[in-house]
């Protein structure tokens, strides 16, 4: 159960997105940019950013969600599951494993990300761009990770969900849906 | 050194947000609805928590500048009473909601998973109120995020705390923007 009063029907961030709006906005707004915005980074390849951070800060929501998205744009399963398991082996490129060990610096914390990793990623063709959003997204989701456990919201266990949550932000995107969310009861 | 090439001149955050000024935009917006308010939780409370996070992320722009934000709104002239805050806020004279609150914020700082019914019964008790538990979970993570993204791009930060002195004024008086340069050190 939440630590405070959530739609029941919003399980996960959405309930608390709806709680707060003028906070939500922004933190709707940056993950748009970050996510779906014009970038030499693949939507699926942030995907991954965000479901390895998830992944290791153990956010059953977040993890599911993002791992979905992932899928959907990539168009298999296989990626992000190895990607969660052992990333250095993962059917993924060199500089994509360089980000992808700079995000999981970073979720430890930002002072563990080390001048090995930077070069490892920029040896491996990494822009200044894409180390800095990998730097951006991992932090961006050890917010919404921090905010989904620390409130103690909801993971709805049933896949099914995931699945029509993993279509609408691949297909919609991360701003609020003009009107909100209706309550189906 | 910074771990990419970020604009010259730009201490702490404002170096990464001046790099890319169209993520700054909601960060900025976020520091600003979570930050510059007082509903609830007052301007000083919530930066209070804003540096205790910071300092447990062992982050020293954020934990410094924010430090000098409540300081001033605190009336804590030479910083010593945000000092005492972040060594043990339990000797403190804080409110028993802040300690409450702050108890929270650190184990949101440690992971969303470690805040227990318990800690959240002990902020109601002390007269928290759900926006002000949902209000300090977020500046906790929100500042996970601020912490990580001064450090994991290795900005660099002023040592001189007349810089962040002065710095706080300007944040007190207009809120959070990544267009202001630092004042230039004067002493």
């Amino acid at each position: 159960m939440p630590h405070i009063p959530l739609p029941e029907h919003l399980p996960g961030i959405t309930g608390l997105l709806e709680y707060r709006l003028d906070t939500a906005m922004p933190i709707r707004d940056l993950t748009q940019i970050l996510l779906r915005g014009e970038s030499s980074l693949t939507q699926g390849e942030r995907e991954l950013i965000a479901t390895i951070v998830s992944s290791r800060n153990c956010t059953n929501f977040c993890e599911a969600a993002h791992t979905k998205a992932a899928d959907l744009l990539l168009g298999e399963s296989e990626t992000a599951r190895l990607v969660k398991l052992d990333f250095e082996s993962a059917p993924v490129s060199d500089k994509m494993k360089a980000l992808l060990n700079i995000a999981a610096l970073t979720q430890k914390s930002g002072k563990a990300v080390s001048e090995e990793a930077i070069e490892r990623a920029q040896k491996a063709g990494a822009t200044d761009l894409e180390i800095h959003d990998t730097v951006l997204i991992a932090a961006l989701f050890c917010l919404y990770n921090k905010y989904v456990d620390g409130l103690a919201t909801v993971a709805p266990s049933d896949p099914a969900f995931y699945q029509t949550l993993g279509e609408r932000i691949v297909g919609r995107g991360y701003l609020r849906p003009p009107g909100g969310f209706v309550n189906p009861s | 050194m910074p771990h990419i090439s970020l604009p010259e001149g730009m201490p702490g955050i404002l170096g990464p947000m001046n790099f890319s000024p169209e993520t700054a935009a909601p960060m900025n917006a976020l520091a600003n609805a979570l930050l510059q308010t007082d509903e609830g939780l007052s301007r000083g409370e919530r930066e209070l928590i804003a540096t205790y996070v910071s300092s447990e992320n062992d982050c020293f722009f954020c934990q410094t500048i924010h430090g000098a934000v409540a300081s001033h709104y605190l009336g804590d002239a030479d910083g010593s009473f945000v000092k005492a805050v972040k060594c043990d806020f339990e000797q403190t004279t804080l409110s028993d909601k802040m300690k409450a609150l702050l108890s929270i914020a650190g184990s949101v700082q440690k992971g969303g998973k470690n805040v227990t019914i318990e800690q959240v019964e002990a902020a109601k008790k002390q007269g928290a109120t759900d926006k002000d538990i949902h209000d300090t979970v977020l500046i906790a993570a929100a500042f996970c995020m601020f912490n990580r993204y001064v450090d994991g791009l290795a900005t660099t930060a002023p040592t001189e705390e007349n810089v962040y002195r002065l710095r706080a004024l300007r944040i007190a008086n207009d809120g959070y923007s990544a267009s202001a340069p630092y004042a230039p050190v004067t002493s």
